[in-house]
Parts: C-alpha cells; sequence; structure tokens
C-alpha cells in the first residue's frame, strides 16, 4: 500500500453553488434551483434566431421548461437547466435549432 | 467493579456504560447473549434504551439509520449471515456519515452451515467504510465499545465503526474484567450530539442522490476522514489509558516482544492469545520471535505496521478467512505494505477449526527456514 501524500478535508466542500456536506445532508431543502442540471448536458440546442418564427413549439415541447422568451421577445435556452435532450430540435417546424457538442 | 463474566456480557455493560439509547437487535449464534443481556439490563430499569425487536438484520441496521439521525446513540451486534443480510445497509451508514457501533461476534458464513468462529463474515465487509478494531479478551471488549463511540463521533471522522470479537471463543469465555465506573465513562465519553438531525421544525434532506459531479467529491470526504481515524484511534487509547489504566499497543496494532524480534507472526483477535504463548515458549529456548496483533483493520495503520516490522527478517500473517480465489485478505494487504521483507500468508481456524501451539510452531520454524512449507493450517 504506498503512502501517498494526502491533503486532508476535514469539513465541508463547497462545489460551485452547493455545499458538499459531509454525508450529503442537505441543510436548505428546496435548493433545487441552486443545482446546475446544464451540467449534465452532451449537445446544447443552438436557436438561430433569423430562422425562428416564434412558433412557441420548442417551448411547449421542452421537459425542463428550460426555453424562455426574454425581453425582446426572442426564444432563448436557460442553458443553466438544459439537460440537452435535443426534443426542441426534433420537434421544430422550421428546423432553426441546431445542435452542438458540448466539449471541455 | 472486578467480575468474572463473558465477553459477550462486557460488550453489553460497554454499551450499558456508553449510554446508548436505542438497540435495534436481531439475535443470531454467537452474538445472542448480547442482545439478551442488554435486554436484561433495560428491563431490570438499570439501563435506560430502547431496544426495537426488528424482524431482521437488515432492519436492525436500518432503524440505526433513524434512531442516529434523532441524535440518540445507538448499538446493535450480529454475526455471520445475519451480519451478511445487513451489508445493502452498511455502505448507507458510513456513507451518511452516522456513528454507528457494531459488535460482530465473528463466525464463518455458511454454506455449509458453521456456527463457529472465523472472520469470514467482517473481512467480506472491509470496504464498507466502517472502521474495523478486532479484540483480543472480555476486557478489551469493555474499553473497545467505550473507544469505538469516542472514536466515531469525533468531528474528525464521524464513520460507523464495528467491534470484531470471536465467536465462542472469545464470546462465550469467562475472563476477570476490571469494569470502568460510570462516573469516570461519562466523562471520558461526552453524551452524543449530532450536527444534522431529524427535527420537523429545521426539516433537512438526508441521504439525497449524489450526481456523478459530487459523488467522487463525498467518497474523497470519507477517505479522508477513514484516514483521520488512524490519530484518532491513537488518541482515544491514549487518553483511555490516562483515565482507566489501560491500553493496547498504540491503539492501531500491539506488540509482543518485537523489540529485537527477527521473525514474527501477525494476526488478528484471539488467535494473537496463542502466537503469545507459543512466541514466549520459544524466547525460553533463545528464539527472538514476537507477535503483532493488528487491532485495527479499517484504517489501516500503514506506517506502525512499518514500525513495528522495521527490522523484521520475517513475518508470518495467520488469515482467518480468504478470499477465494485469490489469498488471505490481511495477507494481500501486509504484503502491500512491506515490500521489503519476506511474508507467508497461511489460512488458519476457519469455521471453527483450532489454531494450536503446534501449528504456530511449525510457522516459526517455516520464518526459521526462510521456506513456506504450507498455506493452509490444516
Amino acid at each position: 500500500m504506498a503512502s501517498v501524500e494526502r491533503k486532508e478535508s476535514v469539513g465541508d466542500l463547497k462545489k460551485g453553488k452547493i455545499e458538499l456536506t459531509r454525508g450529503a445532508v442537505i441543510r436548505n431543502p428546496g435548493n433545487i434551483t441552486d443545482y446546475h442540471t446544464g451540467s449534465w448536458r452532451v449537445f446544447r440546442p443552438v436557436i438561430d434566431q433569423e430562422k425562428c418564427t416564434k412558433c412557441s413549439t420548442c417551448w411547449r415541447v421542452c421537459p425542463d421548461a428550460a426555453i424562455f422568451v426574454d425581453k425582446a421577445g426572442k426564444y432563448m435556452v436557460n442553458y443553466d437547466y438544459c439537460k440537452g435532450c435535443l426534443t426542441c430540435v426534433k420537434e421544430c417546424p422550421v428546423k432553426a435549432i441546431s445542435k452542438e457538442l458540448e466539449q471541455k | 467493579m472486578k467480575l468474572v463474566i463473558e465477553a459477550s456480557e462486557a460488550v453489553a455493560l460497554g454499551a450499558k456504560l456508553s449510554r446508548v439509547k436505542v438497540c435495534p437487535m436481531y439475535p443470531i449464534t454467537p452474538s445472542t447473549h448480547i442482545p439478551e443481556r442488554i435486554s436484561d439490563y433495560i428491563f431490570d430499569g438499570e439501563m435506560d434504551a430502547e431496544m426495537i425487536h426488528v424482524e431482521s438484520e437488515h432492519s436492525a441496521a436500518s432503524a440505526m439509520i433513524g434512531s442516529i439521525l434523532t441524535g440518540s446513540r445507538s448499538f446493535t451486534a450480529t454475526s455471520s449471515n445475519g451480519f451478511e443480510l445487513m451489508y445493502e445497509i452498511l455502505p448507507i451508514l458510513s456513507g451518511m456519515r452516522l456513528p454507528a457501533v457494531m459488535a460482530i461476534a465473528n463466525r464463518a458464513v455458511a454454506a455449509p452451515i458453521n456456527i463457529w468462529n472465523d472472520h469470514s463474515d467482517s473481512m467480506s465487509a472491509r470496504d464498507q467504510g466502517w472502521i474495523q478494531l478486532y479484540v483480543e479478551s472480555s476486557q478489551e471488549c469493555v474499553d473497545t465499545i467505550i473507544q469505538c463511540y469516542k472514536i466515531a463521533e469525533d468531528k474528525k471522522v464521524l464513520l460507523p465503526a464495528m467491534m470484531c470479537l470471536d465467536g465462542f471463543t472469545l464470546t462465550h469465555v469467562f475472563e476477570n474484567v476490571d469494569l470502568p465506573a460510570q462516573k469516570k465513562v461519562d466523562s471520558f465519553l461526552p453524551s452524543f450530539k449530532i450536527e444534522d438531525k431529524l427535527d420537523v421544525k429545521n426539516p433537512k434532506t438526508f441521504g439525497p442522490i449524489g450526481f456523478p459531479d459530487s459523488f467522487m467529491e463525498l467518497k474523497k470526504q470519507q477517505q479522508d476522514s477513514m484516514l483521520n481515524a488512524l490519530e484518532v484511534i491513537e488518541k482515544a487509547n491514549k487518553d483511555y489509558a490516562k483515565e482507566f489504566g489501560r491500553s493496547y499497543g498504540d491503539g492501531l496494532v500491539e506488540l509482543f516482544e518485537m523489540a529485537d524480534a527477527e521473525y514474527a507472526i501477525l494476526a488478528l483477535g484471539t488467535i494473537c492469545g496463542t502466537a503469545k504463548a507459543k512466541a514466549r515458549d520459544l524466547r525460553s529456548r533463545g528464539k527472538k520471535v514476537g507477535v503483532i496483533k493488528l487491532r485495527c483493520f479499517r484504517p489501516f495503520p500503514v506506517e506502525s505496521l512499518r514500525k513495528a516490522a522495521k527490522s523484521l527478517k520475517g513475518l508470518a500473517v495467520l488469515d482467518r478467512h480468504i478470499s477465494l480465489g485469490a489469498e488471505g485478505p490481511v495477507f494481500t494487504e501486509i504484503n502491500s505494505t512491506l515490500p521489503k521483507i519476506k511474508v507467508f500468508g497461511y489460512i488458519a481456524g476457519l469455521g471453527g477449526r483450532d489454531v494450536t501451539l503446534d501449528h504456530i510452531e511449525g510457522v516459526f520454524k517455516d520464518l526459521e527456514k526462510g521456506k513456506q512449507s504450507r498455506e493452509w493450517l490444516l
């Protein structure tokens, strides 16, 4: 068993906005909005505003309510919560939404 | 107070002295005398605790999740296939960082059905995130149960602990026990306080899902705390000695005649008594031999072992369990801990087979010759 230099983390860790308590206790229940499920995405939907006819199909079919209409009336994707299911890409009647591979 | 009692009763008294509040228990040989004694104490009004008569060991372990989350110090005991039935809940208790304490009266796991001692039950759970201490005497049982709570509840640790005692060869043996005074135990072990508890006025979520983006961090927290436990176990042993006048090596390993030893046997639990008797006999005939008792198997005390084995020419490991298809699990880990020392691994005492003085002498002979004559001490 190799003896490797180890860094101790006795207390809780912070990871992004989420506090990783020991035992994963959630001390502020109802914090799901702090958890950005967008990190699960493999492909991101990208809306071409030129082609978009504002028919609202994507807004209606999105299972995560991650499509919103901004102040200018444009249909946008909330990438904090879009899991990349690509239902919008499939359903867009004018093919205004394309998919792009998420890369790190 | 000096008593002559069974180790099972010593375990029960250890739980009573630790002011355990909840005991979800399901009897199984050879651990049965432990819940029997505890229910006596509760019925007689000597122990202020709740005994939950659960329908299985799975429920016993599950009930401890709830009882500890209410802030109640909790205890259970089991053996063999009963312990195996708890298996699903073991990593949940450790992953939720709940300082449960459990006594395992070590017994072979069926089939074939066998009620006698070996370490196949607890050894098979070595990766479940529990601290594992193996004891040798009734006295060590009382002392170690109390220490287990001290260690498990330490803020640097917060992990469950199991104390493993050999079925029958220890559980059913009567020995002298110097019972610590309740007042002194109370000052050594303050009442249990849990940081995050079940409370309707301040609701929290326990046991949530851990997504791939945080699971590894949470496991690393567990590993860091497990490694912190090494020094906490040493400190508990030292502080206990100050208060009660007894210690067990450095708390992790206990050495017998190791100062100038050339050859040594390493074992866990009651085999060490036999090994010490033979080592003493061989010493009287001029052989430089010693015994290393591995008291703490999880976390694995790498540094203490390296220090203990520093000047050895040869070491033999007696495993009371075999990882079928590989070798004895203690042997595997000792071998990788001590790469410069010749280590022989033996499988001994499975399913209650006696480990005799002749076996031990044979092992020391192998060490002296530098050649292992057999792997199984049949």
